[in-house]
């Protein structure tokens, strides 16, 4: 007899329907598994088998042969386990296999026949719904994940003895619960910008960051509060939106390492500098997501940027650029969301010693600099120096200016909302991805504004790129203190930030 | 251009250059300085640095065609001035071994400018810090700017950098050179070798086409100090092929001078000894125009791009604590406003020619 299951594996982050077909017949016993199966799960075979027979269910002596269909597309983790134990069910008339075909599943099976929770529920969830399936049957631990997913009915399963026994009617799931957070139960203490004494600069400098989506280099020594300041950027972005934290999750879930809960916060990732450029991109084998898309929606920290391989910040082109990953590998071809706020940080020299005792030549500082040309520099609009805050004013309380992340936040939130006004049927939503010929039109001068940049430009000898990029800075600038029109000040105060003065090396 | 050298000149600057190579094997590592050796007369030369090779040697001054040399010098537009020439550098006689032929590349006219104007020696570490590179470049331009000559080394760090601060300035920069005048070294230097040619004159005592050796290097020094009234070195260690330069020049009797630099760095060990010995500090052009021409009697005019102070008292203040700040907290608390104003008044004084950003944070004034 044979049965088919629909069950769903992950292709980077997107779910993929694999159905998975079961053929039993007569002839000597044996247990065949065919369709580009990866170890686990030919292994699943032996699972299968002891769970069946510890859930006092029938293992048929017979010929058994599973194929994972489409069986081009490599296939890998123990998720299919359930679709392939609940297959054989059905096609040894085991179970009825009516509803079998309006419904998906997806889980890991132990010894016990007791279910046990795989990566990317949510994936499998948004998938099924796309394939229009009713049901989802998931491991109880999936289920508020998965039922995250307006749409489809999710059943959370505990073990596959309550399978059996649903498909025959003699038990009801109950409606899995999705893992909203609760309203009334306050989010979890993000870290505040007030926490942070002084470095006012820093903190103004990532308000805009945050208030047009700009990348931001960090300049100064070690111990300043570089780390701390970055940390605290997701909390003065806008809180994701449901649709932002459905892809956060997403990614998180696909990844192993989703807390099984909706994302009420943005990601903030800090690679250690040895990271290869696999790891920082995704790519693998089974390409698995990298830094930059674990980030995505969020923060991603390189700290120390001069110490990151030179072919790992390179590989930051295309996701800087395009907000996605293109990972090909052999006849397949994946892509990973990417969309972060990159946040790097350096030294101000290769010794990392205040000025006055700095040793370092000039030869020394130009290779330092050089270090940090590139892809990502180029897509860098904000640079700002953390100097380490006087020992008296760590102390101090007195001066309590400090303005809380919840504050800034709001400003930001208020400077998105102009943003995407302005921006709407452009298909861009923050100033730092409009391109030159957008940002010419959107951000337009006065004429004697435009009359001095011009004379500006010569003087200190400003690129056409750095150009744009000052004026993007500029009208971010001006959504965050509430003027549709620029002024001189934002475009002397976007003109401080710029990076490229520093380019200019000497030899 | 017809090659103002007679005929003995010449042939003793051919076998210094094919001599070259064995000066290099007879100095060995240590001792580099080729002392005295230079001006040795011919047979002294030869009998001194070819050791066995004597017979090779002579050959070679036999075989030598000093007719078909002036007439390649000239096809290639190269000066070649010997110590008999009335046009050689006067200053040049006062050393004991002045180069026989002294062969140039760029504007003749430089050798009469240089026989006009007092001209300075700037030479420094090729290691130089952020500090002595900003000082060779402001003293280059603002000499430049006042029609001094600026004698240097076309090497890497200060000397480069003091030429590059004489083009911009618009001045007339003269290179002496260790290999050929028309041999590049460092490579790194090729556009500034170029550019050096252009505007001014890149000197020799090697004919075109020699490799520079280890030894080329503190003999052109002689000759830099030689050429100039003053000989000023902006940053050096100790020991440095700078203070060679500088010791000829006293020995010259001429004028040394010296940045002062931080106690602290090595880099400057070398300029703060020469002060406590008696050189002249040097802060700035003027220093130098006063010492070489009098107090007041050249003005270092013209320099400040940077117009009157600006009028509004907020920029003001932010202009004067910029410098010596090295946070915009800091800026923003001497002028007393919040960092997105000081920030727009940084970025507005930049703009307007006040201020000049540092390469990796901070900003300080433009000018010197």
């Amino acid at each position: 007899m044979l049965a088919a299951v629909a069950t769903f594996t992950l292709e980077g982050v997107r779910p993929q329907e694999v159905t998975v077909e079961v053929d039993v017949r007569r002839g000597l016993p044996t247990f065949t598994l065919v369709g580009l199966a990866d170890r686990a799960i030919r292994e699943s075979r032996e699972r299968v088998r002891a769970a069946l027979l510890n859930s006092e269910l029938y293992f048929p002596q017979k010929r058994l042969t599973v194929n994972l269909a489409p069986a081009h597309v490599r296939k890998a983790g123990p998720g299919f386990d359930l679709a392939i134990a609940v297959g054989l069910l059905a096609a040894s008339g085991q179970v009825p296999v009516e509803q079998l075909e309006r419904w998906a599943l997806a889980g890991e099976l132990s010894l016990s026949g007791q279910l046990r929770p795989v990566r990317g529920a949510l994936n499998a969830a948004l998938g099924a719904r796309r394939a229009g399936y009713e049901r989802l049957l998931v491991p109880e631990a999936n289920a508020p994940e998965a039922a995250l997913v307006a749409g489809i009915e999710v059943s959370a399963i505990p073990s596959l003895t309550r399978i059996a026994d649903m498909l025959h009617g003699r038990w009801t799931p109950q409606a899995a619960r999705p893992a909203v957070p609760d309203p009334a139960e306050p989010p979890p203490e993000a870290p505040d910008l007030a926490d942070v004494h002084g470095q006012d600069d820093a903190k103004r400098a990532l308000a805009i960051a945050a208030a047009g989506g700009h990348n931001v280099l960090m300049v100064g020594p070690p111990g300043a509060g570089k780390t701390m300041l970055a940390r605290r950027l997701p909390g003065i972005l806008p809180p994701p939106s449901f649709e932002e934290a459905l892809e956060i999750t997403q990614i998180h879930s696909a990844a192993g390492i989703a807390n099984g809960r909706l994302a009420t916060a943005r990601p903030f990732r800090a690679p250690h500098h040895t990271i290869s450029a696999q790891g920082l991109v995704g790519g693998g084998s089974r390409p698995m997501p990298g830094e930059i898309t674990l980030a995505h929606r969020g923060v991603l920290f390189l700290d120390e940027l001069p110490e990151f391989a030179r072919s790992a910040v390179d590989a930051l082109r295309q996701p800087l650029e395009e907000g996605r990953v293109e990972i090909t590998r052999g006849q397949r071809m994946l892509d990973f969301p990417a969309n972060a706020i990159v946040v790097a940080a350096c030294n101000r020299c290769p010794c990392a010693r205040p000025p006055d005792r700095c040793a370092c030549t000039t030869l020394e500082l130009a290779r330092y600099q050089r270090r940090l040309s590139g892809p990502l520099v180029d897509r860098i609009d904000l640079v700002c120096q953390v100097e380490p805050v006087p020992a008296v004013e760590l102390v101090d309380d007195s001066r309590e200016s400090r303005s809380h992340s919840s504050d800034v936040r709001a400003r930001v939130v208020a400077a998105r909302r102009r943003q995407l006004a302005r921006l709407a049927g452009t298909g861009v939503l923050c100033n730092s991805d409009m391109d030159a010929r957008l940002t010419r039109r959107q951000v337009p001068l006065e004429a004697d504004l435009a009359a001095r940049l011009l004379a500006i430009r010569d003087r200190i000898r400003l690129s056409g790129r750095g150009h744009d990029r000052v004026l993007r800075v500029a009208r971010t600038i001006a959504d965050l203190e509430g003027r549709e029109v620029l002024v001189e000040r934002d475009i002397d105060e976007a003109l401080s930030y710029r990076l490229d003065a520093w380019q200019r090396v000497a030899a | 251009m017809t090659p103002d050298s007679c005929e003995g000149c010449l042939r003793h600057a051919f076998l210094i250059a094919h001599l070259a190579p064995r000066i290099a094997g007879l100095l060995g590592s240590g001792n580099r300085r080729a002392r005295g050796l230079l001006g040795l007369p011919e047979d002294d030369l030869i009998a001194a640095a070819s050791g066995r090779r004597v017979q090779q040697a002579l050959s070679f001054l036999d075989a030598l065609d000093v007719e078909l040399e002036r007439d390649r010098l000239a096809e290639g537009g190269f000066l070649a001035l010997c110590t008999h020439a009335p046009s050689y550098p006067a200053r040049l006689r006062d050393l004991a071994d002045p180069p026989a032929v002294l062969f140039g590349a760029g504007r003749p006219e430089t050798v009469a400018l240089l026989a006009e104007e007092p001209a300075v020696t700037v030479v420094g570490t090729r290691r130089a810090s952020p500090y002595g590179t900003e000082v060779a470049y402001a003293l280059g331009r603002g000499l430049g700017a006042c029609g001094v000559p600026v004698v240097s080394g076309l090497a890497l760090g200060i000397d480069g950098t003091a030429h590059r601060g004489c083009l911009d300035g618009g001045g007339v920069p003269v290179a002496v050179v260790a290999g050929g005048p028309d041999v590049v070294y460092p490579r790194r230097h090729r556009s500034l070798h170029e550019r050096v040619r252009e505007t001014g004159l890149v000197l020799s005592e090697l004919p075109p086409g020699t490799a520079p050796y280890r030894w080329s290097f503190p003999a052109r020094n002689r000759i830099m100090a030689g050429l100039a009234r003053m000989t000023l070195v902006v940053e050096a260690a100790d020991p440095s092929g700078s203070l060679i330069t500088a010791e000829f020049a006293k020995d010259l009797g001429r004028c040394v001078a010296a940045v002062p630099g931080r106690v602290t760095s090595s880099l400057a060990r070398g300029t703060n000894n020469l002060l406590k010995d008696g050189a002249t500090p040097i802060s700035g052009t003027e220093d130098v125009l006063d010492e070489l021409f009098g107090v007041g009697v050249r003005p270092a005019d013209g320099l400040r791009e940077s117009g009157p102070a600006p009028s509004d008292p907020f920029l003001r203040a932010v202009l004067e604590s910029a410098e010596g700040n090295d946070s915009v907290e800091g800026v923003a608390g001497q002028a007393g406003r919040g960092v997105a104003e000081t920030r727009a008044a940084l970025g507005r004084l930049e703009a307007d020619g006040y201020l000049v950003r540092r390469d990796l944070g901070g900003w300080e004034r433009a000018g010197c």
